[in-house]
């Protein structure tokens, strides 16, 4: 892999992301506007919001670059450029890591937006810092990336790619402990949540907001997202075949 | 003759179908060959095969004397696509650009493929709202930036109007006897004519790897359809 060719493959991404404005406006937009709605709804609990709300903040950018990545790498797939990429100097991991890298980016502008937004207009407080929530709404995009990538490769039509959103995403949302307490599940389903990464993304998240400084806990829990995001790169890179039938 | 692509005994399978049954064949350096042939003949399959992107049952591949598809080659190899595979959401100078970055090639040879491939006038537009022949072109682009040793060209003037696939013609004979190698299917006969050599594939098996003007001996006649189906036919009396 070479630095040049990762670099212009990221440029490449971000300028096919950058004329589309409508996509940039709903990815910006759409996640400041429901953390809006969020705040509103809760009107009379400002502390269960400050909990939500907080979790909200950190999950969006999973969300939304899962999406954006899968349909991408579907394109890039179905299209005939991945294969003609792969007859090129370009590294496997210079593609990976341009998406990787150009979402991120996008990931973090957009957390950025939502965070600002949340913290100066809608009153959401927090014991950590905010900055501790950019950076774990960053890693959390990076883990909306690998899986959306590796998950491509099971997709023959962006309609696929876009109902893996709910079958992957929502089973993680119920099961995070957000909606109910993870203690108060079935057992059965309290081992399911064990093995899904978002569970430790939100729990990091729900340990800045109650404590001042990071903890073991918020730190073991980075580590684990971003070793599952490691581990579906790596997954996803084996599904990149230079040669097929 | 110097060979810059060696094929031997090549297999392919696709699904339960033997597309290749054991194809051989050589490619001239410096020259370029016409693989010609009815579609389903195994064109593609071939040319992907020597790009390196076709799993084969069995045989060999050799490409500048190293196995094909190896990493070493894949800056000394361009290869275009039947389909044009570049991205439809960036402009036609901005795909160039990103293929030359890919091979470490500079700006100047960005605008001068462009002027080559007729496209210099709408290098600012998006490759979707251009129309499907200079959409190919833009996909030729691409492969022609790099200025690669070996060009393998799946069907790079289908859809071209006449004068544009006589210029692209007139191209890729220039980069012949500049010492490129150049492989271009062609299911148009009459291209046959523009070609150093000319290899007439049907079922996956070579029926003729001549020059053109060999062939028209051989066959008696100046037409090339005429000369391929005279071919096939006697080919066929052989197998009875």
């Amino acid at each position: 892999m070479s630095i040049r060719i990762t670099a212009a493959t990221t440029a490449r991404i971000l300028r096919q992301l950058a004329g589309d404005r409508r996509t940039i406006a709903l990815i910006l937009l759409v996640p400041t506007l429901l953390l809006t709605l969020l705040r509103y709804v809760m009107d009379s609990a400002p502390m269960i919001f400050d909990r939500v709300g907080l979790v909200m903040l950190g999950v969006f950018p999973f969300i939304s670059m899962f999406l954006v990545t899968s349909v991408a790498m579907l394109r890039e797939r179905t299209s005939g450029t991945l294969e003609r990429m792969l007859t090129t100097p370009l590294h496997k991991l210079d593609l990976l890591l341009g998406y990787g890298i150009a979402f991120a980016l996008a990931a973090a502008v957009q957390a950025g937006l939502a965070a600002t937004t949340s913290y100066w207009l809608l009153g959401l407080d927090t014991a950590g810092s905010p900055w501790l929530i950019g950076g774990l709404a960053v890693a959390n995009a990076v883990l909306g990336v690998a899986v959306g990538l590796l998950l491509s490769a099971f997709a023959t039509s962006e309609f696929q790619a876009v109902q893996f959103m709910p079958a992957v995403v929502l089973p993680q949302m119920l099961l995070c402990g957000l909606i109910w307490p993870r203690e108060e599940m079935a057992g059965w389903l309290q081992g399911a949540s064990e093995v899904m990464p978002l569970t430790y993304a939100v729990e990091a998240l729900t340990e800045v907001g109650a404590h001042t400084s990071p903890t073991n806990t918020m730190w073991l829990d980075l580590a684990v997202v971003l070793g599952v995001a490691l581990l579906a790169l790596i997954l996803g890179a084996a599904t990149l075949r230079r040669r097929t039938p | 003759m110097r060979s810059a692509i060696t094929v031997s005994d090549l297999v392919v399978e696709r699904g339960r179908r033997r597309v290749l049954p054991g194809l051989s064949c050589s490619i001239a350096a410096g020259a370029v060959t016409g693989l010609l042939g009815p579609s389903g003949s195994g064109k593609t399959t071939l040319m992907r095969a020597i790009v390196g992107v076709q799993k084969v049952r069995s045989g060999s591949v050799s490409v500048l004397g190293e196995p094909a598809g190896s990493a070493g080659l894949r800056h000394r190899v361009g290869y275009l696509t039947q389909s044009p595979s570049v991205y439809s959401d960036l402009s036609v100078r901005a795909n160039l650009r990103y293929f030359a970055t890919l091979y470490g090639v500079g700006r100047g040879e960005v605008e001068q493929t462009l002027d080559d491939v007729g496209l210099g006038g709408a290098a600012g537009q998006l490759v979707r709202n251009l129309s499907g022949g200079q959409r190919a072109r833009a996909s030729l682009a691409c492969a022609l930036v790099a200025r690669p040793e070996v060009l393998v060209l799946d069907e790079p003037t289908v859809g071209q109007d006449p004068v544009l696939r006589y210029d692209l013609w007139r191209h890729f004979n220039r980069l012949a006897a500049e010492g490129t190698t150049l492989l271009v299917s062609s299911h148009v006969m009459d291209e046959a004519a523009r070609c150093d050599r000319i290899l007439l594939i049907r079922e996956g098996a070579i029926v003729a790897d001549d020059t053109p003007d060999g062939l028209r001996e051989s066959t008696g006649t100046r037409d090339m359809d005429e000369a391929f189906l005279r071919l096939i036919r006697e080919q066929e009396k052989g197998r009875v």
